[in-house]
């Protein structure tokens, strides 16, 4: 591989990616979760998913769609406090897709986790397999969809990495609404470009995968727990 | 060379009719219920997003785990060649078609997208063990079909044996696919078992056996037919034998669970703590569906048909106990994702799902039962399956009219 200057390389130069292309391996979308700074009882990044996404609140939590939520921790021995999101964690080898008997939930090669709505039976089998409870299932007739994140009634979803403003060059809602908020706890980009933020930061900080038993190389990582 | 003479069952009877109308309307309610949910959605019923395969699953899986082990019967004549069960062959194929359709039936009608049932015929993940099943369950109807064709075909009886190996291998399979739907899970402290498969497997063996136990009883009752206590004293004793094995197999499992720590949590939850899985666990599928059953099968001085009766009675209602704990219980308990702390979240981490089953989804699940009733009704009824006498075998009096056919043993 030719370097050019420092953080360019003949070969990237060679496969950008133009309008229509197709998505390709070269790039491996992630997220970083500094749990450090985020903070107790702020849910903006679950707010601004919700708005993002149309997610109704129907007043059932118990079958409400929840693609992001905020999890509350404490260390049963030390009494430590933790605060953080979950959401799907865009496993490299997502148990979900394993399990999907049609293929509906499928892999992107940039890593992304999705469902594809068309072919999606409701079995729920997939939320069975997912280790990360990241998956909803959709229990009622929706309105008001937004055209750029469809979703249909008896049919399985999750987070997106709000891929369709990744075609616009634009972060996830949740990364954009914690900026905003002022507490950059989460930090996104292609993990396989050294130079990218995420990149630097997960080689340099100690950062660790939820489940990492399962060795699933999730795309979402977390530091500071 | 012994004879047996089959019969369809016959007469204008009332009962007849009245059994048929009733089955029908258990079914009509049934695809209500699932109109009801495709319209509404599945907010309606008791299934939520911490409890995502409720009670229709339950019914389900015990009718697939029932229909596979229903064929047994069949199986010991045609592969292990005891003779003494080859009259009641016919009716152990046409049984494990018939619960496998009315299970097939219910996990469909449950579907978010019904509808895309031809979605899940031509699309396939083969590394999905559901995308198997699809194929081992339509599979197994095809090779029953084949396996009942060659017992009443007398010119192709020499080919029920290969046909049953094969037919007895299948269901093997099947039931292994079954099982390790949960076996394969990964995530669930109470699934990501190999044990899942063999348990399935013995399960399958008890439950269709009591089952083939009811129908063939209930069947000879109210056709007034002959049916000796010998053939009951033989199944009781097999079916003794299958609920050992399946309390054998509980016990494997959980001992194991209790030695590591990492699973303690969900032994604790399913043992102790957890309510109302609790008590189905202990009462219902240890109690009533296990122990009982185990004295009334092996107790010497009993009735052999009133225990052989109460037994199979007995170890269906623990089949569900027993369904419902591995189901419901293994999603009830939260997924373990960061040992040692406390969790809390607006999405039930860290607490126990809470789930009360609908009727909808009651409704759903005994229309699959009634639907593998009522094919069973009508192809008794169109088919000679039932030996007109079971009193014993050399027995080829028939004693009314109606389609008949000698088959030799």
């Amino acid at each position: 591989m030719l370097a050019l200057a420092p953080g360019v390389r003949l070969i990237d130069l060679a496969m950008a990616k133009g309008e229509g292309d197709a998505i390709n391996d070269l790039v491996r979308w992630g997220m970083l979760v500094d749990t450090s700074k985020c903070a107790e009882g702020c849910d903006a990044c679950v707010t601004a998913c919700n708005e993002e996404h149309g997610i109704e609140d129907f007043g059932r939590p118990e079958t409400d769609a929840q693609w992001i939520r905020k999890v509350e921790l404490k260390d049963k021995q030390t009494g430590r406090e933790y605060s953080l999101p979950l959401m799907c964690q865009h496993c490299d080898d997502p148990p979900c897709v394993d399990v999907c008997p049609t293929g509906a939930s499928f892999k992107r090669a940039d890593g992304i986790v999705l469902v594809d709505k068309h072919i999606c039976i409701g079995c729920r089998y997939c939320m069975m397999a997912c280790p990360y409870k990241a998956r909803s299932f959709v229990h009622e007739n929706l309105t008001n969809q937004k055209s750029y994140s469809p979703r249909g009634k008896g049919t399985v979803e999750s987070c997106t990495f709000c891929v369709h403003r990744l075609d616009d060059d634009r972060a996830p809602a949740c990364v954009e609404a914690c900026d905003t908020e002022g507490h950059h706890a989460l930090v996104f980009g292609d993990l396989n470009d050294e130079n990218s933020e995420i990149a630097q930061r997960a080689r340099t900080v100690s950062n660790r995968q939820i489940r990492e038993d399962l060795n699933l190389n999730t795309g979402v990582r977390y530091e500071s727990i | 060379m012994k004879e047996i003479l089959y019969q369809t069952t016959h007469g204008r009877n009332v009962g007849y009719y009245l059994l048929l109308a009733g089955l029908l309307c258990v079914i009509g309610v049934a695809l209500y219920a699932a109109h009801y949910m495709d319209v509404n959605g599945h907010h309606i019923t008791g299934m939520n997003n911490q409890i995502v395969w409720g009670m229709p699953h339950v019914f389900a899986i015990f009718l697939i785990v029932a229909a596979s082990g229903a064929l047994n019967v069949a199986s010991i004549a045609s592969v292990f060649g005891k003779i003494d069960y080859k009259p009641l062959g016919r009716l152990s194929g046409l049984l494990a078609i018939a619960l496998l359709a009315g299970g097939l039936a219910v996990l469909v009608l449950d579907l978010g997208q019904p509808d895309r049932l031809i979605v899940a015929m031509t699309y396939y993940n083969f590394k999905s063990i559901f995308a198997w099943n699809i194929f081992l369950y339509t599979g197994f109807i095809l090779v029953v079909a084949v396996y009942l064709w060659m017992m009443f075909e007398r010119r192709f009886n020499r080919y029920s044996k290969p046909i049953g190996v094969f037919a007895f291998i299948w269901r093997f399979i099947l039931t292994t696919g079954t099982g390790s739907i949960f076996g394969f899970l990964v995530a669930r402290q109470a699934y990501d078992a190999a044990i899942m498969a063999p348990l399935f497997i013995v399960m399958s063996l008890s439950f269709g056996t009591a089952v083939f136990i009811l129908v063939l009883v209930v069947t000879y009752k109210w056709t007034q037919r002959p049916l000796s206590d010998n053939i009951l004293k033989k199944l009781r004793k097999l079916n003794g034998i299958f609920i050992a094995a399946v309390l054998y197999f509980v016990l494997a499992y959980h001992l194991t669970n209790l030695y590591a720590t990492e699973h303690h949590g969900v032994e604790r939850f399913t043992l102790l703590e957890g309510g109302s899985i609790t008590f189905v666990f202990w009462v219902v599928q240890i109690l009533i569906g296990g122990v009982i059953p185990l004295i009334l099968l092996f107790a010497r001085r009993a009735n052999p048909r009133v225990s052989a009766i109460l037994a199979s009675c007995l170890i269906i209602i623990g089949a569900f106990g027993q369904l419902y704990v591995i189901i419901i219980g293994g999603q009830a308990y939260p997924l373990q994702l960061f040992p040692g702390m406390e969790v809390s979240s607006s999405f039930y981490d860290g607490v126990a799902g809470i789930y009360s089953p609908s009727m909808p989804e009651f409704g759903l699940g005994f229309g699959g039962i009634a639907m593998a009733l009522l094919i069973v009704v009508i192809a008794v009824r169109v088919l000679p399956f039932l030996p007109a006498s079971l009193a014993n075998l050399e027995s080829t009096e028939s004693n009314s009219v109606g389609d008949t056919q000698i088959a030799r043993v």
